[in-house]
């Protein structure tokens, strides 16, 4: 008894990164409730249709990370394998089986009757544990060819399936690969020849978009995705009509915004707007203050992310952290480059924020995994 | 482990740094958005947002020189469909159609149009457009609007003009003082969602309509009537095509009257005012009803232009007025042989009498010895080769020769008033300018515009050109003309207790053997001081057909009713009064 005592307060659990969490999700239902009440009120007759799905769904998933942040975490590196099988089935059957709903021509939700969610979704937490699982075990030979080509042979099959219909999660899920090896590898160079890549495609993607259509490898449209970015009103038919919606947003903003819920593009202008393009209504009610201060809020998520990565008592602990900042930083960073028209147009969701049951249960759940590794460390006297 | 822990460690703290700085950069790229391009993006966006409704301002009304109103604007309704908010098309189709005579087929391919807004139909009275705002149809708007009213229906029709339906003006004076009449328009800002519903409690810009300017014109509502009754009794009686008058004072070119029967009705001005033959072209024959024959036609003037001849021979000092000549019936003038309308000739005769007789060939006689040139020059110096500058649209211009093609047979023939055109307003504007002592004025309409609110006030001014003939030779010829009234063929144009001058014409229509004519008087009162001129055509008049029997009745007739009304005294006159006040200045003895 005695012993216990001792022994608890000694326990670290992230507060601060809780409440980092739970302030998102409910400032994100407060924007969905704002950004969809006028489209909800609309085809739904209640204007509040999309944020109490979304609050039931948070509460759910806020009841899961509890749970979870209080179990030991060790117990995922032993069923990673199954985790792995079962991704598997899911996205076989989203993707090649009547089971796979379509919705605006991607086949991306699995469910029954009212009940749906998007396997890819699973996959990034799987992804995380699995590789997580499998840098412990190769250890310093993650370097050599043989660990790498496992890394690959798990990441890039089930990152293609999830391409077929989900280009943006596909992306995030080699990004959280790459991020987590980063971390685990000693090589510096091949990250490096990665990144300034990625980079230099980011920067000639017109004349690289067109060069590849030339030569047939880009399709016409995913040019047309190009040429939108690079000039949206130019190309306001071909789609950069939505860009331009949520460029009117954010530039109608300001320093303070129009105040919440005094978003105009919010009714009907800016397409979904309660989904990819929230940040763009945030922008609007609440200005250049609001966003920047929303950043800073993940930039802190990040920031507390990397603590519990540096001071988690193993590396697996260390390893599924870092697979969920890869995870959170890239989404968010992806999420807002789209919406500031910064990249090309690919639909992701802003973390916690965006209206989506599977996406924030998921969120919650690795959060929960993150807190349980917070609640690990032992704080040294 | 530790060397392996350091290590992670640093590459974790790589991964937030570049996540940082990449977050940093998406903050900074906001920072340019929102604020750098902010302009450009929220104008971009109010653009989008706003929905302008247009307030239509009233139409400046139109009042007669006595503050009469004569044009003005009436309440009446547009009833329009937004296909958004309709909630039961059937009920709506079904109520528009029933109550604006409209089939069923019509408004459903409206109420079915998928467009912000569906104008069903415009100018309906104010009783329909309350009665379709009772029923309370979800998506039906009954906007207010304001149409042109004439409250005399067909008076002046040609020469007020109407408006059309988006109540500009199409003809007439409507037309002509449309910047003063129109007014600017208002605006409703409002804010509207991606489907075209305007947005409640949005905020909202109005910019209040300006009401256009009253103009006052120099027409008198009570002579105009007066003429159009005379008018149209003689179209009538003689049957004729139509008959003009135009009343004006020649002192400074004030329209009093403009009157061309038959008029058409300014409330209705799209129905045609006679049955259409069949195959006729309907806006052909509406143009033609819409046609102000005073101004936009030309014809022959005929005798009535013997005051033109007589004042350029008078000025030129060609011609006295006891001069004395000798009309055979006929004179050869080169090849041609020229005919008097009296056959049998007015043996002698001197300028004055030739001038009571309307005869030919003394006239042609007085032209000669002006010949070509200065003939041309006169014809120039009098206004007559350009246009009056009157305030109506459509103004014809004169046909005269080329002065390089008129022989001396053209210029006998101009000399009492044929082979030429001019509007009938073109020769009631130059005799004007011959008697009233040689000012050429400007006939005109407008006197002032007054706005709204009455602060502003603008008088318009017109050119008027001096000493186009001395003062003495519109003193004589004012002095010959109340001659051919008092003595001569104008003789029916007297009028008891005034003294009158005038000068009859029977014009030829071509081409000449159709036996047309066009029948005219010309007079004024009094005579001595012309403080009013008229001038009256009768087109296509049938049985007798002589200006001085069916013309100058007419003119007395309207001149023994507004003398008095104008505040003309009558005076005490006897014969030779008239020749005594004469003698002095021109050692005349009356014969």
């Amino acid at each position: 008894m005695a012993q216990e005592k001792r022994k608890r307060p000694q326990r670290f659990y992230d507060y601060s990164l809780l409440f980092a969490i739970v302030f998102l999700t409910i400032f994100g239902l407060v924007m969905i409730y704002s950004a969809s009440s006028y489209k909800a009120q609309i085809d739904h007759g209640n204007a509040a249709y999309f944020m109490i799905r979304q609050a039931a769904i948070a509460a759910v998933g806020l009841a899961a990370m509890i749970v979870i942040s209080k179990l030991d975490y060790h117990w995922y590196a032993k069923v990673w394998k199954l985790g792995v099988a079962v991704v598997w089935i899911l996205m076989i059957l989203v993707t090649f089986t009547p089971l796979g709903r379509e919705y605006n021509g991607k086949k991306r939700w699995l469910g029954y009757g009212s009940l749906s969610f998007q396997p890819s979704e699973l996959v990034k937490i799987v992804v995380i544990v699995a590789l997580a699982s499998m840098i412990v075990r190769y250890g310093k030979n993650i370097d050599r060819f043989a660990g790498k080509f496992r890394v690959m042979l798990l990441v890039l099959p089930l990152a293609l399936i999830v391409v077929i219909n989900n280009l943006s999660t596909g992306i995030i899920i080699v990004g959280i690969g790459f991020v987590m090896m980063f971390v685990a590898s000693k090589e510096k160079w091949p990250y490096i020849l990665c990144v300034a890549a990625a980079a230099f495609v980011l920067v000639f993607a017109g004349p690289i978009g067109k060069a590849l259509t030339g030569i047939g490898l880009l399709q016409e449209y995913q040019l047309g995705r190009i040429n939108v970015w690079l000039d949206p009103e130019q190309y306001s038919l071909e789609g950069g009509f939505q860009v331009l919606q949520g460029l009117y947003a954010i530039g109608s903003g300001g320093l303070f915004g129009k105040g919440l819920g005094q978003s105009i593009q919010k009714m009907g202008f800016v397409p979904e707007a309660q989904n990819d393009m929230i940040f763009s209504i945030i922008c609007e009610e609440l200005g250049l203050f609001g966003a920047v201060s929303l950043i800073l809020i993940f930039m802190f998520m990040i920031y507390r992310f990397m603590v519990i990565a540096s001071n988690a008592p193993d590396l697996f602990g260390s390893m599924v952290v870092v697979g969920v900042m890869g995870h959170i930083a890239i989404q968010v960073i992806l999420n807002i480059a789209v919406v500031t028209n910064t990249i090309p147009n690919t639909g992701i969701t802003l973390p916690f924020i965006s209206y989506g049951g599977t996406s924030v249960l998921f969120l919650l759940i690795e959060m929960g995994m993150v807190l349980s590794v917070s609640n690990q460390i032992k704080l040294e006297k | 482990m530790n060397r392996n822990l350091r290590r992670h460690k640093l590459r974790t703290l790589t991964v937030f740094l570049t996540a940082a700085l990449l977050m940093l950069a998406m903050a900074g790229r906001l920072d340019y958005l929102m604020l750098y391009c902010a302009d450009y993006y929220s104008q971009k966006a109010d653009d989008l947002h706003q929905r302008e409704r247009t307030i239509k301002a009233a139409r400046g009304r139109i009042l007669d020189r006595n503050g009469t109103v004569i044009a003005t604007n009436r309440t009446v309704c547009t009833v329009s469909v937004i296909h958004n908010q309709i909630e039961e098309p059937d009920r709506v189709v079904q109520a528009l159609s029933a109550n604006l005579g409209l089939t069923e087929e019509t408004v459903r391919k409206k109420v079915e149009t998928r467009s912000s807004r569906e104008i069903i139909k415009t100018n309906i009275d104010k009783e329909t457009g309350d009665r379709i705002r009772e029923l309370r149809l979800a998506g039906v708007k009954v906007d207010e609007d304001y149409k042109r009213y004439y409250p005399y229906d067909s008076l002046a029709s040609k020469v007020l003009g109407f408006t059309g339906g988006d109540n500009q003006g199409i003809i007439g004076l409507e037309v002509r003082y449309e910047e003063y009449l129109k007014g600017r328009n208002g605006l409703i800002l409002t804010m509207a969602d991606a489907a075209g519903v305007e947005l409640e409690n949005a905020f909202e810009d109005r910019i209040e309509p300006v009401a256009g300017a009253d103009l006052t014109v120099s027409l008198d509502v009570n002579i105009q009537t007066y003429a159009q009754q005379a008018a149209l009794k003689v179209m009538e009686e003689k049957n004729a095509k139509k008959v003009s008058v135009i009343v004006m004072d020649p002192r400074n070119g004030e329209i009093l009257a403009m009157v061309n029967v038959p008029e058409f009705d300014l409330n209705d001005p799209f129905t045609l005012n006679t049955e259409p033959e069949e195959g006729a072209d309907r806006q052909k024959l509406l143009n033609q009803m819409w046609r102000n024959p005073a101004i936009n036609d030309t014809y022959e003037p005929g005798s009535t232009f013997k005051i033109v001849t007589a004042s350029a021979g008078l000025e030129a000092g060609v011609v006295g007025i006891d001069d004395h000549f000798s009309c055979p019936g006929y004179r050869i003038v080169e090849d041609r042989k020229i005919r008097c309308h009296k056959t049998a000739g007015h043996g002698g005769e001197t300028f004055l009498q030739a001038t009571m007789n309307s005869c030919n060939p003394v006239y042609i006689d007085v032209g000669q010895r002006l010949g070509v040139d200065r003939y041309y020059e006169y014809f120039t110096r009098f206004g007559l080769l350009g246009k009056t500058g009157v305030d109506l649209p459509g103004e014809a211009a004169t046909i005269m020769h080329q002065k390089e093609n008129m022989g001396l047979v053209e210029l006998a023939t101009v000399s009492f008033g044929q082979s030429f055109q001019i509007t009938p307003l073109q020769l009631i504007t130059t005799a004007s300018a011959l008697i009233n002592g040689g000012t050429r004025v400007t006939p005109h309409f407008g006197i002032r515009s007054v706005s709204a609110d009455g602060e502003s006030v603008h008088t318009f001014t017109y050119p008027a050109r001096e000493g186009i003939v001395s003062g003495e030779t519109s003193r004589t010829l004012r002095y010959m003309l109340e001659k051919v009234v008092s003595e001569g063929g104008g003789k029916n144009a007297a009028v008891e207790g005034y003294r009158i001058g005038g000068k009859t014409a029977t014009s030829e229509k071509l081409p000449r053997s159709l036996k047309k004519y066009i029948s005219s008087f010309l007079g004024f009162a009094p005579a001595d001081d012309p403080q009013i001129i008229a001038l009256i055509t009768i087109d296509e008049p049938e049985g007798v057909y002589y200006g001085g029997t069916i013309a100058a009745p007419v003119i007395a007739d309207i001149f023994r009713n507004i003398l008095p009304y104008l505040g003309i005294e009558e005076e005490q006159l006897f014969p030779s009064e008239v020749a005594v006040d004469y003698s002095r200045k021109k050692t005349y003895t009356n014969p």
